[in-house]
Order: C-alpha cells, then sequence, then structure tokens
C-alpha cells in the first residue's frame, strides 16, 4: 500500500476511530466525579440548559456577541464551514461510498470551495486577533497557536489539493494525515470545547435559571 | 509572546502585612501541598473541565470592570487572572515562591470581586468567579489573606458576626432602636426571640455597628405593614460571612449553620434577609452546598423582593413619591444571582418620581467593585478598588442623578466611596431610607 493509498484509506477510519473512541472516553471519564459530585449535578437542569445552549447558539442573541458584530459573524461561520464542509464534501462522501457503500448528500463544489476559504479566512482572522489585541495576546501561548494550525491545516492542504497546487498525491498524503491528526486532537485538546460546550454553557444556565437570571 | 504586554497599570506600593508578612513563613513544598489539596481532593471535575475548555479567547476582557477603568490593561481580564493565579500554580504544581503567591492573593483577593458578569461573557460558560475562588482557598489554607480581611473572618469564629459585636451589645442596640422606632409610630416594636413568629429578619453586623437606624426604619416599616415578625437575642443574627470570601470555607459553613438553626429554634415560617447581597448567596447558595443541603431549610425573601410583595400587596403605600433624581445598582447577589432586577424597579419606581436607570443594566450592570470582599481588604487597597471601578463612575455620572439606591451593603459603601474619589456629587441610599420618608402611617399609627 502506497503512503497516498494509505493517507485515502487506513488513515481515515483510524483518525475518526481516534476521534469517537476520544471523546467517549472523556465523557466515560466525567462519570466518577459526577456520581461523586454534590455541587454541581444536582443543580443541573435540562430546560435552563437547553435554554441557554440554545442561546448561545443563535447569532446576535447574546450581549457580547452583539458587542462584536465581525467577530460574532467570522466565528459563526468558521464554526458552521468547519464543520459542515468536511462532512458533506463531494470528495469525502466518494471515500465513504467506496468503503461502505453509501453515501449521503454532498455540497456543490464551488460552494464547497467557498465554505473552506472562508474556514482559512477566519482561521486567519483568529490568528490576527490572537496578535493584534493585547488581552487575547496576554493569554496566547505556542500551544494556541499550534492548535489553530492543526485545525487550519487540513482546510489549507485540502485548497491546494483542489487546486491542484504543487504535486497533488504528495498533497492529498499530507492531507489525509493533518485531517486525521485534527480528529485526533479534539478530544484531547481544547477543541474539546467541542464536546464539552454543551456541558459547561448547560450548568451555568442552571445556575442562572435557577437563581431566575438570564445569562445571555 | 506573553511578557511583552504592559504591566504598568498593577498596584507595586500596597502595604498589607495579611500578605508581607504571612508569605515569609511559607516554604514552597507548603505552598504546593495546600495548592495539591485545592486542585486535587477539593475540586471536582468541574476545574478539569473548565481547564480543557477555555480556548484562551479573551472574550471575557470587556465584561470585566476592572479591565474597562484601567485602560483595557490585559492584565486586568478575567482570563488573564486565572492564567497569572491557577495556569501557573497548575503548571508548576504549586511549586511558586511566596512573592508569586502573594501576586496571586493580590489579584484574587483584590482585582475581582466574584460579581460573576464574565461567566455571562464567556460563550462557553466557564465560571470563572470560581476559578479565583479557589486561588483564595489556597491563600486561605496558608494564611495569605489580606489582613482587614482576615479580621472579619477571625470576628466571625469569635462572634459569628462580622464585626465584633458582642451579645449585649447586640440587645442593646435593638432596644434602642426600638425606642427611636416608637418615636415615629405607635407600637412599633423589635420582637427579640418570638418563637412561631411568622417572619425572621435577618442582618448583618454593619447594621448595629455603624447604621443602626436601619434597624429602627425595619421596625416602622414591618409595624405599618402589620406584619408578625422576630430577630434572635442570641448569636445567629448575622449571616453577612466573610469568611465564603476569604477562603475560610470551614467558619463560613459554621455561620450559615448557626443561621439556619437560629431560624429553626425560632419556628419562623421564613426569613427576610435585609439589604445585602452576600448575605443573600451565602444563605442561599454557598452554605447549603457546603453543608451537603440542596436548598436551604427555611425560605428566604431578599428586601428587594419583601419590599416589592409589600407594595404589590398594598400592605404598605407611599405617601408622597420621592422627588431627587434617582438611579439604581444592581447588586450580583440579587439581581445576577436572584434575578430581581424586575423587582427592584418596580419598587423604585413606586418611591420615587424621576428614575434614570444605568446602562447597561440588570444582570448586565457592572460591578460595584466592593463586593466579593473587596472592599472589606480594607484601606491599604482602596486606591486600586477606585482606580479599578472608573467605568462605573463614568456609568453613574451619565445618569445625572443624586441618589444612588443600593439595595446591598457592599454596593452602598463600595459606590459611596467612587462617588467620593470621582466627586460626582451624588449619594448612596438603601431602599429602607427612601421607604421610611415616603410611606404612608396610617392615622392610628401616628405616634
Amino acid at each position: 500500500m502506497s503512503m497516498y493509498e494509505f493517507a485515502t484509506g487506513p488513515l481515515v477510519w483510524i483518525g475518526v476511530l481516534a476521534f469517537v473512541l476520544g471523546c467517549i472516553y472523556r465523557l466515560l471519564a466525567l462519570i466518577g466525579p459526577v456520581k461523586r459530585d454534590k455541587v454541581i449535578v444536582p443543580y443541573m437542569s435540562w430546560r435552563y440548559s437547553a435554554r441557554s445552549v440554545l442561546n448561545w447558539l443563535t447569532p446576535f442573541r447574546t450581549r457580547n456577541m452583539r458587542m462584536r458584530p465581525f467577530f460574532t459573524v467570522y466565528s459563526f461561520l468558521f464554526h458552521i464551514c468547519l464543520i459542515a464542509t468536511p462532512l458533506f464534501l463531494a470528495a469525502h462522501v466518494a471515500i465513504w461510498s467506496r468503503t461502505w457503500g453509501f453515501g449521503w448528500w454532498s455540497l456543490p463544489g464551488d460552494l464547497a470551495n467557498l465554505m473552506t476559504f472562508v474556514v482559512v479566512a477566519a482561521g486567519f482572522f483568529f490568528l490576527l486577533r490572537r496578535i493584534a489585541n493585547p488581552a487575547v495576546r496576554y493569554v496566547t501561548g505556542p500551544g494556541d497557536l499550534g492548535l489553530l494550525a492543526v485545525v487550519l491545516a487540513p482546510f489549507v492542504t485540502g485548497l491546494l489539493a483542489y487546486y491542484q497546487v504543487f504535486d497533488y498525491r504528495t498533497v492529498v498524503t499530507i492531507h489525509g494525515w493533518t485531517g486525521a491528526i485534527w480528529l485526533a486532537a479534539i478530544p484531547f485538546t481544547r477543541i474539546s470545547h467541542m464536546i464539552f460546550f454543551p456541558l459547561t454553557r448547560g450548568y451555568m444556565g442552571s445556575e442562572f435559571g435557577f437563581r431566575h437570571a438570564r445569562d445571555w | 509572546m506573553s511578557k511583552s504586554a504592559p504591566r504598568q497599570q498593577i498596584p507595586q506600593d500596597v502595604v498589607d502585612a495579611g500578605l508581607d508578612e504571612t508569605i515569609k513563613k511559607l516554604t514552597p513544598e507548603q505552598i504546593a501541598a495546600a495548592v495539591q489539596r485545592v486542585l486535587g481532593p477539593e475540586s471536582a471535575a468541574r476545574l478539569q473541565v473548565y481547564l480543557d475548555t477555555c480556548v484562551h479567547c479573551g472574550l471575557c476582557a470587556e465584561a470585566c470592570h476592572t479591565y474597562l477603568s484601567r485602560d483595557n490593561d490585559p492584565a486586568f481580564a478575567p482570563v488573564a487572572k486565572v492564567k497569572d493565579t491557577l495556569w501557573k500554580l497548575i503548571r508548576r504544581k504549586g511549586l511558586v515562591t511566596g512573592e508569586e503567591l502573594r501576586d496571586m492573593a493580590r489579584i484574587a483577593f483584590t482585582e475581582c470581586g466574584a460579581c460573576r458578569r464574565c461567566s455571562m461573557y464567556c460563550p462557553f460558560g466557564i465560571d470563572i468567579a470560581y476559578l479565583i475562588m479557589l486561588v483564595r482557598r489556597i491563600c486561605s489554607l496558608l494564611g495569605v489573606v489580606p489582613l482587614y480581611l482576615q479580621d472579619t473572618t477571625n470576628s466571625h469564629a469569635a462572634t459569628m458576626n462580622q464585626m465584633w459585636v458582642q451579645g449585649d451589645e447586640w440587645i442593646d442596640t435593638i432596644q434602642w432602636q426600638e425606642e427611636e422606632a416608637l418615636g415615629e409610630v405607635k407600637g412599633a416594636r423589635i420582637p427579640l426571640e418570638k418563637e412561631g413568629a411568622d417572619i425572621m429578619y435577618s442582618v448583618i453586623a454593619p447594621e448595629p455597628k455603624i447604621l443602626a437606624q436601619l434597624l429602627n426604619y425595619m421596625a416602622v416599616i414591618f409595624r405599618v405593614a402589620g406584619l408578625d415578625w422576630t430577630m434572635p437575642a442570641t448569636d445567629g443574627w448575622d449571616n453577612s460571612n466573610m469568611a465564603m470570601y476569604s477562603g475560610d470555607f470551614e467558619i463560613m459553613g459554621r455561620v450559615e449553620r448557626l443561621h439556619w438553626e437560629t431560624a429553626a429554634r425560632l419556628k419562623v415560617k421564613k426569613v427576610v434577609m435585609g439589604e445585602c447581597g452576600h448575605a443573600y448567596r451565602g444563605a442561599v447558595y454557598d452554605g447549603p452546598r457546603w453543608l451537603g443541603w440542596r436548598r436551604p431549610p427555611i425560605p428566604m425573601l431578599h428586601a428587594i423582593e419583601f419590599y416589592y410583595e409589600l407594595l404589590k400587596e398594598g400592605r404598605i403605600k407611599i405617601r408622597e413619591k420621592f422627588k431627587p433624581r434617582v438611579t439604581v445598582q444592581d447588586p450580583c447577589n440579587t439581581v445576577r444571582g436572584l434575578g430581581l432586577g424586575e423587582k427592584l424597579r418596580y419598587v423604585v419606581d413606586a418611591m420615587c418620581e424621576n428614575f434614570t436607570d444605568v446602562s447597561p443594566n440588570r444582570e448586565h450592570n457592572y460591578c460595584c467593585m466592593a463586593g466579593g470582599g473587596t472592599i472589606n481588604c480594607g484601606p491599604p487597597w482602596k486606591r486600586s478598588r477606585m482606580l479599578s471601578n472608573r467605568v462605573k463612575a463614568e456609568q453613574l455620572a451619565k445618569t445625572g442623578a443624586e441618589i444612588c439606591i443600593t439595595p446591598c451593603h457592599n454596593c452602598h459603601s463600595g459606590i459611596e466611596d467612587i462617588i467620593g474619589f470621582y466627586d460626582l456629587g451624588m449619594h448612596t441610599r438603601f431602599i429602607s431610607e427612601i421607604l421610611v420618608q415616603c410611606i404612608e402611617i396610617p392615622e392610628e399609627l401616628k405616634a
């Protein structure tokens, strides 16, 4: 098996498996502490958690989002495109159907292309913000820049492959590797906010709800 | 990267024996042991999740009055305060020097009012005030606490109230204020130890100590409303609980337990808490959790809610509305912490003719920078505290009000300080102070 075949075949599954198992592991690891807990879980409420999560997933719903409209727009676009593009990219869906014999709806090529550009551009704004905004720069370490690189790498290499810049097979091989690293990194780095967001938000929403107050 | 950030705003010359002297006796090993105890067995899964979830985005920065007031100095953003304390302690496994710990204590005790506004700006809802409270807990275990704040905790430990009020002084003050109330209203009483009364009224130590008139105002209000109430003659009348903010949770628990046991002994149906925010927080949230109770054993009503009900039900009526232009301070613990923003405005509108609201308001109002134990850090830190809340002065000045209604003891003192420091030409008032001025006293009760 060539490097190219490995990167577009087994490596994809290794990445997906690492992501799924990693997330399961992180959530299972919470069971013990949650069982012992007496100060958080009794105050968690489904209703207030859902209320808080929904408010914070609605653009411009919170005061902080309204205070910084440009950030709100590119941050939402970034997250939506970041999740939707790899899932619904025609070339990716082709891999699923080749392996499993079934695929799903895929994005029109031009739109997927645009969405990838949005991810990279928004990522660039995140980077710019990290450097230019003193409050963000103060708490930025090498890890934060590394994380941004891990997240953006599959998208940049994806674009390079799409436009066939450099050697196509080499770029796709790198794309496969960066994608797998990105997937595997989700549960074990701060990208885990993807799985913890509903929990932390839900808890704060419950605390505020329990106190008859709004948290947005 | 972070080293290049300017830190010129940090107060360097404050002398506080509670920090300066105590750190001299500590070894890095002792510090590490306290850190490991608090970050290990004492903190639940929540800490790890918070640390893993924070993406260092800095979106909390503009939530903080200290950051806004100090010209957006990055060191004053909530996340920066966590970085300079908890992140450092964790990275170094608690092995920090006394000097470094002093710096962390300064941040945790004097630059955060635990108002929780930042949790409403963090997209993940990370409870940053809780993270800061962990640092206070570590400092408290090591005895590194601002001297004035530690004194209030010591007072709680010895007298069960915040200001060294002795048992006889308490009863004496109550009786003195009962006489004062009798000068206003016939039959006004402050019933002590009345078992089975409908209401136990709770106050905090500054009332008998320095603001005794507030007690006779309540006697007038209770008399006019015709309510059956009582106050304890024993310890357990004060639940202001500075120990909750100094990090001495053992004493915090003792104070709250005694307060609720006193209410239970008097067999009251409910407790009405005077105009104090953190006492409410201690009694209803932090105390019960420490004691392993989901909710307090007896319902507690905060003064704002109490006045709201009295006015709404017509048990008290307004004779003539208060004329001067007023504005209002939404206390963190009763507005963010209890959702009383609307009821507060109902009460203010009912009492006052000219009300100009602050902006931002309700849950989004700026902290008074006195609560959370910051004002209790005392005179050494006052200047720093004032510099940390210029944004409040600007906000109040915009209202053009003569009076700022502050239904919380910390807000009341803290905002009066800000008014003086920034020369705003206004004053703070409790709701009860205005209420007794405007209340309609029925003919048969007139003294």
